[in-house]
């Protein structure tokens, strides 16, 4: 239904800056090398170059070991490195593994750690171990000076298949204090999908309400247009509120979208439509 | 939970650089379907034997918008005479060919007609919401794909009625009298044209005088798919029409949707006539939802069951009977969602609540809420803008409603909803079942055995269950008590139309 609210004009170029602003550009494969993650980077920062006026991605996500040549090459220009961590995608793997994997990431200069939670723990109904999992990796951002790492918490929602554990899983993830909560890895199918995200959006407006703090929330993987990347804002606008429409409370796992959102944006602007060809492949 | 006064201060200040009230910034545009794809015409006569003609004695009514009150189009006003003609159209029609047509050669008219309706759905669509008032997206995502599945589920039956279970050979009726309603009319229409068609009958149908233009539109549909003439005709008019066609000498079956009052009276008048008669009435319907249930779900499900189609839909989920462990988490979270309902130009896509089909039905919908105010129910509505001209209510809740209320008695068919609560299941049945209707109830919980013990003892004639106002041309519809007698849709929907 909220798919069919219209979205025009000013909201529209609103709603197009505003997702761009939101994206957390990713690269999360075997094959990366501090080559691609340094092109990453830079679209990060000048996502198009034709155009001064367009607005910097939230964040890059990487691997751990990517995190140092990522946060090198992003400097100080306010774009945030985010680095998966708790052995990521499975997060099968010795507690201390994990922890380990989540200091490494953050000594290296992360802004950000996205972790996955223990699916299996949580299928086999041992959610107090979640739990305490969830406040160790907590506990593992903080950083000497007193600050910490925002805590991303990826449920893998296509593995936890229900609506009911996705709602449970996010109060779990929420009580134990994370700052976002995030639909998937990517690496499984379905990965984001509009039901599952306004599941979350539910739980992070009720949580508000019980407790008076606000949590974000990422969906990841599989939004690859613009008019996708709309309707989530119109179901975040609707459902958790407009509080909720700032990159400091919702973000876009994503890579192709931002193209996409690049195309859109210089079609508003030129009223004419260009080719993939004028927008960078990194 | 209760209302908690929680921050909202826009953390677009703290990140600095864009710092847009998203609010201002994320305003929906209008989106409104183009008009231009109907064409209406000033004036339309009676349809009778495949043609459109005047009326005997020349009179005429105006069909207007409800949203904007522009006169839309002048309606011939049919008489006696007009239906005596139309009645013998459709018995010559009945006769000569529809009854003695092969099933297989009747089921081809009626796929015709079903694809005919779904290639020009945008028409029939933006026609319906100018007529009725109801919101584009409904008409257009619910009543027409609706209709369309209607003839299409019937034109299957029409050779199979053998092996329907209602005899060796099922025979058609004969001349089929329908009156429709002004809240679904298309629908409404199809729920009475497919099955009688399907049947072997042939069929005189009179839509209500507030919204004819879809049915004067199917009329050139008929035309369109070559449907011999005569077998449908359509005459227009208000309750001097309609009694004329139920009283008619030559009618074999009375097929009537519409107010527990009118159904009576035309119960009275088929009396002692062989005439058959099937009837859907008023509903007061209760909406349950058990502590269990999942509040969101379900608090979509009351906005679906009280604020669909303006809550003018007789088996409308009216009286929220809550639990009263959850009441105050359920009414917070409905008033929540109910802020964000648009109401507005029907038209436009993004509107979820159109207007009131009739300055009539507006007063009656003020007039009961006014009684609810009176008898100490407390009223609530998000605030929203109606427009300035045309029919309006906006969503409202009473709470502290008891059963002693008149608002949770009689059916007010516009968006109110009345609020009362229960402690256990059994007080939920007997709530539930305390109203002389008997059409509809919803039931919200995360247990099967529940709902199975429940749909057992409501004595309702449909009961859903962790959905509401879902419909299907598969299965029966229809009342228990004052909200009427028969079946339509499914298999049952046609033993109305044979013997």
């Amino acid at each position: 239904m909220l798919g069919t609210r219209s979205i025009k004009t000013t909201a529209k170029e609103f709603a197009i800056d505003l997702a761009i602003r939101m994206v957390d550009l990713t690269t999360l494969e075997g094959q990366d090398t501090p080559g691609k993650v340094r092109a990453l980077s830079a679209k990060a920062m000048r996502p198009d170059p034709a155009d001064p006026s367009c607005p910097q991605v939230a964040a890059v996500c990487v691997y751990p070991d990517m995190v140092s040549v990522a946060k090198e090459t992003l400097g100080t220009s306010g774009v945030h490195v985010a680095s998966v961590a708790t052995a990521f995608p499975s997060g099968r793997a010795a507690m201390d593994i994990k922890l380990a994997d989540t200091r490494d990431a953050v000594e290296a200069g992360a802004d950000e750690i996205d972790m996955v939670i223990d699916r299996g723990a949580f299928l086999s109904g041992r959610y107090l171990e979640v739990y305490d999992e969830i406040v160790a990796v907590r506990e593992a951002c903080a950083r000497p000076d007193g600050t910490a790492a925002h805590l991303k918490v990826i449920f893998e929602t296509g593995e936890l298949q229900t609506y009911d554990n996705v709602r449970r899983a996010s109060w779990l993830a929420m009580l134990a204090g994370a700052d976002f909560i995030k639909t998937s890895t990517g690496k499984v199918q379905p990965a984001a999908t509009m039901p599952v995200t306004l599941v979350m959006l539910e739980a992070v407006r009720d949580f508000r309400e019980a407790t008076g703090q606000m949590v974000g929330v990422k969906p990841a993987g599989g939004i690859r247009t613009s008019k996708d990347a709309i309707k989530y804002l119109v179901m975040v606008n609707e459902v958790a509120g407009p509080d909720w429409l700032d990159p400091e409370w919702f973000r876009f796992g994503a890579s192709t979208l931002l193209n996409d959102l690049l195309m859109q944006r210089t079609k508003m602007k030129t009223g004419r439509y260009s080719g993939p060809d004028y927008f960078t492949l990194d | 939970m209760t209302e908690k006064n929680v921050s909202t201060g826009s953390s677009a200040e703290e990140t600095g650089t864009h710092a847009i009230d998203p609010r201002a910034a994320f305003e929906y545009a209008p989106a409104p379907e183009s008009r231009a794809v109907v064409d209406i015409r000033s004036s339309y006569g009676l349809f009778i034997n495949g043609e459109f003609t005047d009326p005997a004695d020349g009179r005429s009514f105006k069909t207007v918008s409800p949203a904007s009150e522009e006169v839309l189009a002048e309606i011939a006003e049919a008489s006696a005479e007009d239906v005596d003609r139309a009645v013998k159209a459709a018995r010559r029609a009945y006769t000569k060919v529809w009854s003695t047509m092969p099933g297989r050669e009747r089921a081809k008219y009626l796929f015709r007609i079903a694809r005919i309706i779904q290639e020009r759905s945008r028409e029939l669509a933006v026609l319906e919401s100018l007529d009725n008032g109801k919101p584009i997206r409904e008409s257009r995502d619910v009543d027409v794909p609706l209709v369309a599945a209607w003839f299409f589920y019937y034109a299957g039956w029409a050779d199979k009625l053998e092996y329907a279970g209602l005899g060796p050979n099922p025979q058609p009726l004969g001349v089929a009298a329908q009156v429709i309603p002004w809240n679904f009319p298309l629908m409404m229409l199809a729920w009475k044209i497919a099955p009688a068609l399907a049947a072997g009958n042939t069929v005189v149908l009179k839509p209500a005088e507030t919204t004819p233009l879809t049915a004067l539109l199917f009329a050139e549909i008929c035309r369109q798919a070559d449907l011999p003439e005569g077998v449908v005709n359509i005459v227009t008019g208000a309750g001097e029409t309609g009694r004329a066609l139920v009283a008619h000498d030559d009618v074999d079956k009375v097929a009537f949707t519409g107010s527990t009052d009118v159904g009576r009276q035309i119960a009275k008048a088929v009396a002692g006539s062989d005439k058959r008669v099937t009837l859907e009435l008023g509903g007061k319907a209760a909406n349950i939802v058990f502590d269990d249930a999942p509040v969101d779900q379900a608090v979509e499900g009351i906005v679906n069951g009280i604020f669909f189609n303006q809550g003018h839909v007789c088996c409308a989920g009216s009286r929220l009977l809550v639990q009263e462990s959850v009441a105050e988490e359920v009414l917070h979270s409905l008033k929540r969602r109910m802020a964000t309902l648009r109401v507005g130009d029907p038209l436009d896509k993004n509107t979820d609540i159109g207007a009131i089909n009739s300055r009539e039905q507006l007063e009656k919908i003020r007039e009961l809420s006014d009684v609810g105010d009176e008898e100490g129910a407390s009223r609530w509505s998000p605030a929203c803008e109606l427009p300035a001209t045309g029919y309006w209510f906006p969503p409202t809740i009473f709470t502290g409603v008891t059963q002693a209320h008149r608002i949770a008695r009689e059916e007010i068919f516009g968006p109110v909803l009345s609020v009362l609560t229960f402690r256990t299941p059994a007080e939920a049945v007997e709530k539930a079942n305390n109203t002389p209707f008997g059409l509809s109830a919803g039931v919200w919980t995360d247990k099967g055995s529940r709902i199975l013990w429940m749909a057992d003892k409501l004595r309702a004639g449909v009961v859903w269950a962790n959905t509401f106002n879902r419909f299907d041309p598969a299965s029966p519809f229809g009342g228990y008590k004052e909200s009427g007698y028969g079946r339509e849709g499914g298999r049952h929907g046609l033993e109305a139309y044979v013997r």
